[in-house]
């Protein structure tokens, strides 16, 4: 898509602060996990939790297209930087801004766009990946409150979070209709979290276990209506598709400068290895694949800011673009040889971002399952 | 305190190349930016808003109407109004008859306590509009400025910039001044603060407005003749040695006495 003024305008200014601001730490906070405060207060500054947030909720409201514009800018020279900015701004913020009462929404939701408070999202179990619905983490009630019980994993940013939204079994009789959001806060009398996951990628945004110990909550800490949680989930995950589509944009982006930068001034043989026309076949590869999810990506994010439905385009956007993502990024190591493989090439570690993303958010092959399933109703 | 910004929209200079026959600048595929100095004064006027509430900062520009683009940036940053001074009469303007025709649009704007200007533009780097700006207004100016503190009311505290230090002074508003890149870091730009730029409108003077007639500007105004205009040729190579370290010491030496250095 072409874009606005304004658009154009985003982008540079994204760009400017990716690389004043954030790329000079990239490789620090992949390799220390330490996420530096004062960078996640700057976020919060230029409003970048809260681009698909409403302005009355402490957002902008600039939509997806601009959303997608942020994510593919930083997730450029940072992974770790977007998945801060993915919760706020999709899984965990649409259900506050679109459920929560007045206020939970002053509670969590505006101190989340500030910057001031950090919440995250888990519905993922041990035993409940793909189908989220065996889950098994239970909410009993007592009186006005409800008695929680189980253990969520693979949670996005659950060693630093400040509250929790954690999805619990109220009436296994009901099925998805039985699942309901509990607001649950660090500090809660049987809520711990587990230790930090050591992952391949992404390491500068940290994963735990998320713990619930006969954890008390009160009623007003459901989120949305009680039975309704899963629904409100399922809800938000077209919005999370497209997101996620625009962070692999990104990260096919960086990896394909890297390549040109490399086979620029690689010399073998007596000239610049991108002389090739085997290396040129493989580039043009790359860039062709790259720019056809972008064509998808910011199709699918302009239709969402109609108001249009997206669940195929945005399944196709995410589905496509992880896969593309995991083929440039292995392409442009291949091209950079044996220093692709060294830790020194800043290429070695957008491989290792790359490879997350046909996994979260939606495997692959469930986005494959969500577009047949599309085509064939 | 009402602050009068003056910027300009550039070619970004370091993208440009400069065409081997005609010698003019290829603008083609070049982006304009908002000249970096530009950027500094508008910066510095903004802090002086966020100490003191209730200031206001316009940003003015005189140039054609894809200008508007730097406005709307400069709207980003967190200027309240934006002014854009277009008119086929302006065109062509050399640095003295820019500064008799932005004088005159500052003055339709009701003037300012501060005129901030940057201290020159990258694509002609005169650093001459800024100077005669505050003749022509009457003011008093300190050009380079790399530090700026508001005292009392009305009275400011600068650091102006020269070869080898600073000189400080005292100066009493209505002053110009202009900016070097060493005063501040510009802020990056919010996402709500392009949004909101993009809701604002962008006020737009032409020549009728101004108390100046087309005589006084444009092309007819400048006693600025371009003669030639070419790319220097680096004549002098550089010389590299690659050998130990006391023998290059001894060549660098020897070369450094004869060519008088020491």
């Amino acid at each position: 898509m072409i874009h606005t003024d304004m658009q154009k305008l985003i982008r540079k200014s994204v760009r400017d602060f990716a690389q004043k601001e954030v790329a000079p730490l990239a490789a620090q906070i992949d390799e220390t996990g330490e996420f530096p405060d004062e960078l996640y207060q700057k976020l919060a500054k230029n409003n970048y939790f809260g681009i698909t947030i409403p302005k009355e909720y402490g957002g902008t409201g600039a939509g997806y297209v601009v959303m997608c514009i942020v994510m593919e800018e930083l997730a450029r020279v940072c992974v770790s930087t977007t998945l801060h900015i993915t919760s706020p701004n999709t899984l965990l913020g649409l259900p506050l801004a679109n459920y929560g009462t007045p206020e939970q929404k002053k509670r969590y939701l505006l101190p989340e766009m500030r910057g001031e408070k950090e919440g995250t999202f888990a519905l993922t179990e041990p035993g409940a990946g793909s189908d989220a619905a065996s889950m098994k983490t239970t909410a009993v009630r007592d009186g006005d409150y409800y008695i929680l019980n189980g253990r969520k994993t693979f949670i996005t940013a659950a060693p630093v979070a400040d509250f929790v939204v954690v999805f619990a079994v109220t009436d296994r009789s009901k099925g998805t209709r039985g699942i309901t959001a509990f607001l649950v806060e660090r500090g809660t009398p049987g809520f711990s979290t587990g230790k930090k996951e050591r992952k391949m990628g992404v390491c500068g945004s940290p994963t735990s276990d998320v713990i619930l110990d006969r954890v008390r909550v009160h009623k007003s800490q459901i989120l949305g209506k009680e039975g309704e949680g899963f629904l409100m989930a399922m809800k938000t995950l077209d919005s999370g598709r497209i997101v996620v589509a625009a962070q692999c944009l990104g990260i096919a982006q960086s990896a394909m400068d890297e390549a040109v930068k490399y086979v620029k001034e690689r010399q073998q043989f007596g000239r610049a290895i991108g002389n090739f026309q085997g290396i040129q076949f493989m580039l043009s590869d790359m860039e062709t694949k790259i720019n056809c999810a972008r064509a998808l990506i910011y199709d699918t994010a302009q239709k969402k800011d109609l108001g249009m439905n997206i669940t195929k385009e945005a399944a196709m956007a995410k589905y496509f673009a992880s896969e593309m993502c995991n083929d440039v990024a292995a392409k442009a190591l291949q091209l950079h040889g044996g220093y692709g493989y060294m830790k020194d090439y800043p290429i070695e570690r957008i491989f290792r971002n790359a490879r997350v993303t046909t996994i979260y958010e939606g495997t692959s092959q469930i986005q494959q399952i969500v577009i047949a399933k599309q085509l064939l109703k | 305190m009402k602050m009068i910004v003056c910027v300009k929209q550039v070619p970004d200079t370091a993208e440009v190349r400069i065409d081997p026959v005609t010698h003019t600048m290829i603008r083609d595929g070049v982006p304009s930016i908002l000249n970096p100095e530009d950027a500094n004064a508008l910066e510095e006027s903004l802090r002086i808003k966020d100490r003191h509430p209730g200031a206001k900062v316009i940003a003015l520009t005189m140039g054609p109407p894809q200008a508007q683009a730097m406005l709307r940036e400069c709207l980003a940053m967190g200027a309240d109004e934006a002014v854009l001074l277009t008119d086929r009469a302006v065109a062509g303007a050399d640095t003295w008859a820019t500064a008799n025709t932005i004088a005159s649009a500052i003055r339709a704007l009701g003037g300012a306590e501060l005129i901030f200007v940057g201290r020159q533009a990258i694509d002609g780097d005169t650093a001459q509009v800024g100077p005669q700006l505050a003749e022509r207004l009457g003011l008093p100016q300190v050009t380079y400025v790399q530090k700026l503190t508001t005292l009392e009311d009305g009275l400011l505290q600068v650091e102006r910039r020269m070869e080898q230090g600073y000189e400080v002074l005292r100066v009493r508003t209505p002053v110009l001044l202009s900016a070097v890149k060493e005063l501040n870091a510009p802020r990056c730009l919010s996402i709500l603060g392009i949004c909101e730029a993009y809701e604002k409108e962008i006020k737009i003077l032409s020549i009728q407005d101004l108390d100046i007639t087309p005589a006084d500007t444009g092309l007819n105004a400048s006693p600025t003749k371009v003669y030639r205009t070419f790319t220097p040729k680096t004549e002098r190579a550089g010389v590299l040695w690659e050998e130990d370290a006391g023998r290059m010491a001894g060549k660098l030496l020897t070369a450094l006495r004869e060519k008088h250095v020491i």
